[in-house]
């Protein structure tokens, strides 16, 4: 298959200048920036949401928000951050970083790229509009369990037309990925070849194609449920409520590993970069790769263990998921393993990925706790949840989009970040985010249910120092947007094409920053 | 020192803190029952082996990080690739989950065996409170509804907050020490979760489904607990107290409900007027409505519609009668009929047309209510 001609042969850009040019343009690069910038503004969205949820719960009793209001902030927050922020910034990193790698000149399909980033602002639009209709913003959750889901207004509406495209986008921008992976690599790279984070990638994108439909096919169940007379969920028309359970978590699950597999790429580019030495075990990452994203089919119902489901049901979904603690074990040792013996250096990119193992490892053992049904039945639902989830979220995927900008960003803009900045906001990062979500075990552990504006008082001082990390963190954050546009209007050190001394791979061969064509010729790799 | 001994430090921090204190605050609720003690113990035996792995690969990455940096003149190796050491590090891990599978999937078998019960309760969720039907065993008949008795003051800060902020209810569950006590749970309107952590035991109550679990209380005392389903708006307000006690004071509550339900059933039959309906009425809907209809009957619009000064309040019995019995289907408005007697019905809404905007000036007589049951 061949690739998309690109419009201009020349490096300059000749096409529309302005506002259209973002709108019409096919660049993958350009594409790339849109989708970061829009899921960092959509961070900080669901970064206000979160702060005014734990305003609320700093102390007892009601204060800030109503009870209505707080479950749609809690709702929305969930959604802004799974479908706004998190997965739109690796489809950003996929979209400039993997033509790079393999030697691409651009996507597959440059112009269903344009189209898949293009619907995702109107979904956007429709989530934070919700909270303005008659009734406000859908209040059920982000799992949006029916029947509670069935009670709420027309801002439940809006949410399950906001997945559809939203889901759409990410379809179509996985469609893309795996064409291009499969078929524009350069000459001599081949698959056990390519970076890891391009094989990350390939298998996410195989798992947004086998379980978007799925999530659209639950809302839509619960769409009609709502307004066309149907009963799938609804006990009296012979439905199931609990049926719904299964099916969004049959999305659920792989989609966690969405939000987690590309992180995995992007930190095995770094470590094996700042420790000077080969990623240990790469063919194993890859082989662990695909049996998570395998065994992720077979463990949904491990959300659901309080469901009360027959003895059968709960040993299967409890030995399925303790099992997939193996394949992610294995990263970590291989990890570990590459920075052993290595010349390691901690530029920011590098602090990052160390935190990253340290803290997300940390999510991983209270998942593997979490994955042992009793215990389980105790802390579902509960703060504990919460803080397993952030663990692997927050520590995990967030924190590994921030290795990849740090790392990637003097080829994004040509200029290093600035180190002092960077790494304050690691440590400020790192620091805030155990003060914040650590005592959250504590709280599940102790019986606090999440999902509460208010709680008793033997809960009360745990709360309060989570709410002051969280104030911490989210201020923390803003550290990076002036990282990035110091870096990006042209400040700091002029970085090299091959910005990081053990920086391997095609992408450190073009100049710094890219130019806006890269590898119209293929690169041949020997 | 730089990176290597602030990270260090933090190791040492997050290991102590969960280890050095045992007390409850930092861990479960003390158990009262075998399941939650076997959950304990599950959960420490993780603890440990958890604590142990990440000492061992973290003690090798802080070693690696501390050791093997440029600055200290580390010179990179150039190994990728071991298989003996790959097969064991994926082998081993295997051995281990089977250790902690063993001891939960004993556990799990005990949680599912509600077998041979000493005494069963039906235990209904409803938008924001909780039913309790007691159906075999002594006490077979008893049936109440528990709300959270947590003033309303008290929450909105304008009173001080008591010892038991939201996990107190006015009417406890209440069941004998040492009996095994079945529970079938089940929902009226959305999905809630029966929790009470001392004794081991969450299950979601599900509309249209009966689910199953059981306990069985070791020790005399007052165990709270709370939904942990996402209900609604008093998701946070619908709280769990069960209080465990003697065979004989169990037996005691129970011939106390037993007299005081003969002697209302006694003071309910006679003949009723309407202002003794709207008292009873002004008891009921503080019990039942208020909750969403609120103190002054305005409600929460749209999702709670005002009763004060509602065309349907108004009008004709029949619709009036029909909505309180059996609900409205889609909405958060639940079927009283099982819950509230013809008498109870017959006085809330005398109360509802009589009170606030509202003055009809008539009653609804509790034989209205009976003929609209018969229907
Ligand atoms: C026995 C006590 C109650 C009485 C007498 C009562 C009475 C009524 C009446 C008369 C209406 C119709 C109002 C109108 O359309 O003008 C209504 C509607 C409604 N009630 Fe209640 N109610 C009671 C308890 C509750 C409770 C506890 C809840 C909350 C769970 C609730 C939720 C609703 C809702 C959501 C509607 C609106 C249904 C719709 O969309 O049309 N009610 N109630
Ligand atoms: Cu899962
Ligand atoms: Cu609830």
């Amino acid at each position: 298959m061949a690739a998309v001609i690109p419009d201009q042969l020349h490096d300059h850009h000749h096409g529309p200048t302005g506002l259209m040019r973002w709108i019409t343009t096919t660049n993958h690069k350009d594409i790339g920036t849109m989708y970061m910038i829009f899921s960092f503004v959509m961070f900080l969205a669901g970064g206000v949401m979160a702060l005014t949820i734990r305003a609320e719960l700093f102390q007892p009793g009601l204060q800030v928000v109503e009870p209505e209001l707080f479950n749609q902030l809690t709702t929305l927050h969930g959604l802004v951050m799974v479908f706004g922020a998190i997965m739109p910034a690796f489809v950003g990193f996929a979209n400039w970083m993997i033509p790079m790698m393999i030697g691409a000149s651009d996507m597959a399909f440059a112009r269903m790229n344009n189209w898949s980033f293009w619907l995702l602002p109107p979904a956007a639009i429709l989530l934070i509009a919700s909270f303005f209709v008659p009734g406000g913003a859908t209040a059920a959750g982000w799992t949006l369990y029916p029947p509670l889901s069935i009670q709420m207004g027309m801002g439940m509406d809006m949410a399950i037309f906001a997945i559809h495209i939203m889901g759409i986008s990410s379809i179509m921008g996985a469609i893309n990925i795996v064409v291009t992976v499969l078929n524009m690599r350069a000459p001599g790279m081949t698959m056990m070849k390519m970076p890891l984070f391009c094989w990350t990638w390939l298998i996410t994108a195989y798992l947004l194609i086998a379980v978007m439909p799925v999530l659209a096919g639950a809302v839509t169940m619960l769409l009609t449920d709502r307004h066309f007379g149907t009963s799938f969920f609804n006990a009296a028309g012979g439905g199931d409520p609990v049926l719904y359970q299964h099916i969004f978590w049959f999305f659920g699950h792989p989609e966690v590993y969405i939000m987690i597999l590309p992180a995995f790429g992007i930190v095995s580019q770094i470590i094996p970069a700042f420790a000077r030495k080969p990623l240990f075990g790469y063919a194993s990452m890859v082989y662990a790769t695909a049996s998570i994203a395998i065994l992720s089919f077979v463990v949904w119902a491990h959300h659901m263990f309080t469901t009360g489901m027959p003895l059968a049901g709960q040993l299967f979904f409890m030995y399925a998921t303790l099992l997939i603690a193996v394949p992610t074990g294995v990263k970590v040792f291989n990890w570990v393993a590459t920075m052993w013996r290595g010349s390691m250096t901690f530029e920011t990119p590098m602090l990052w990925a160390t935190g990253f193992i340290f803290v997300f490892t940390m999510g991983g053992f209270t998942g593997l706790i979490c994955a042992i049904a009793p215990i389980d039945i105790q802390i579902h639902d509960t703060y504990y949840v919460v803080a397993h989830f952030h663990y692997v979220l927050v520590a995990g995927s967030l924190f590994s989009l921030y290795a990849g900008a740090y790392y990637w960003l003097p080829k994004w803009t040509g200029r290093m970040p600035d180190e002092r900045i960077g790494k304050l906001h690691f440590w400020a990062s790192l620091i805030f985010f155990n003060i914040t979500f650590f005592p959250m075990h504590f709280l599940g552990l102790a019986g606090m249910p999440r999902r509460v504006p208010d709680y008793a008082l033997q809960f009360a001082d745990f709360n309060m120092l989570a709410s002051i990390g969280a104030f911490g963190f989210g201020l923390s954050q803003l550290i990076f947007l002036w990282v990035v546009i110091k870096a990006a209007r042209g400040g700091g050190e002029k970085a090299p094409a091959r910005s990081w001394e053990g920086a391997e791979g095609l992408e450190w061969t073009v100049p710094s920053p890219a130019p806006h064509h890269t590898f119209e010729e293929a690169p041949v790799v020997k | 020192m730089s990176l290597a001994g602030r990270l260090a430090g933090s190791v040492v921090l997050f290991l102590a803190i969960p280890s050095a204190f045992a007390q409850s605050r930092y861990n479960f609720q003390e158990p009262v029952t075998s399941v939650a003690e076997q959950i304990y113990s599950l959960h420490t035996l993780m603890l440990i082996i958890c604590l142990v792995i990440f000492v061992g690969v973290f003690g090798v990455m802080f070693w690696s990080i501390f050791k093997h940096r440029r600055s200290r003149g580390a010179v990179a190796a150039n190994f990728h690739e071991n298989t003996t050491v790959e097969v064991l590090w994926t082998i081993i891990p295997v051995f281990i989950l089977v250790g902690m599978a063993w001891p939960a999937t004993k556990t799990i078998i005990d949680m599912k065996d509600t077998s041979d019960p000493d005494m069963t309760i039906k235990v209904t969720g409803y938008q924001w409170k909780w039913g309790y039907d007691y159906l075999h065993g002594e006490g077979e008949g008893i049936a109440f509804v528990s709300n959270l008795a947590t003033p309303r003051a008290q929450i909105q800060g304008q009173e001080e907050k008591g010892e038991h902020y939201l996990v107190e209810v006015d009417n406890p569950m209440v069941v004998p020490v040492g009996k095994k006590v079945r529970l079938l749970v089940t929902a009226n309107d959305v999905i809630h979760s029966w929790w009470v952590p001392a004794f081991g035991v969450k299950q979601d109550a599900i509309p249209g489904f009966i689910r199953d679990t059981w306990f069985r209380a070791e020790q005399e005392g007052i165990y709270r607990g709370v939904c942990a389903e996402l209900c609604g708006r008093d998701h946070a307000f619908m709280p769990i107290e069960v209080h465990v006690v003697s065979a004989d004071e169990y037996s005691a509550w129970v011939e106390g409900l037993r007299l005081a339900s003969v002697a209302q059933a006694e003071a309910d039959d006679r003949e009723w007027n309407q202002s003794d309906l709207i008292a009873r009425g002004e008891q009921v809907y503080a019990a039942t409505c208020v909750a969403c209809h609120q103190a002054e009957g305005g409600g929460v619009p749209p999702a709670f519609p005002a009763l004060d000064g509602s065309a349907l309040v108004a009008g004709e019995h029949g619709p009036l009668v029909d909505i309180v019995l059996n609900g409205k289907t889609g909405t958060a408005m639940a079927a009283f009929a099982a819950q509230l007697s013809d008498v109870e019905v017959a006085a809330v809404l005398t109360y509802l047309r009589n009170s606030w905007g509202n003055n009809v000036g008539d009653m609804i007589a509790p034989e209205e209510v009976a003929a609209a049951r018969g229907v």
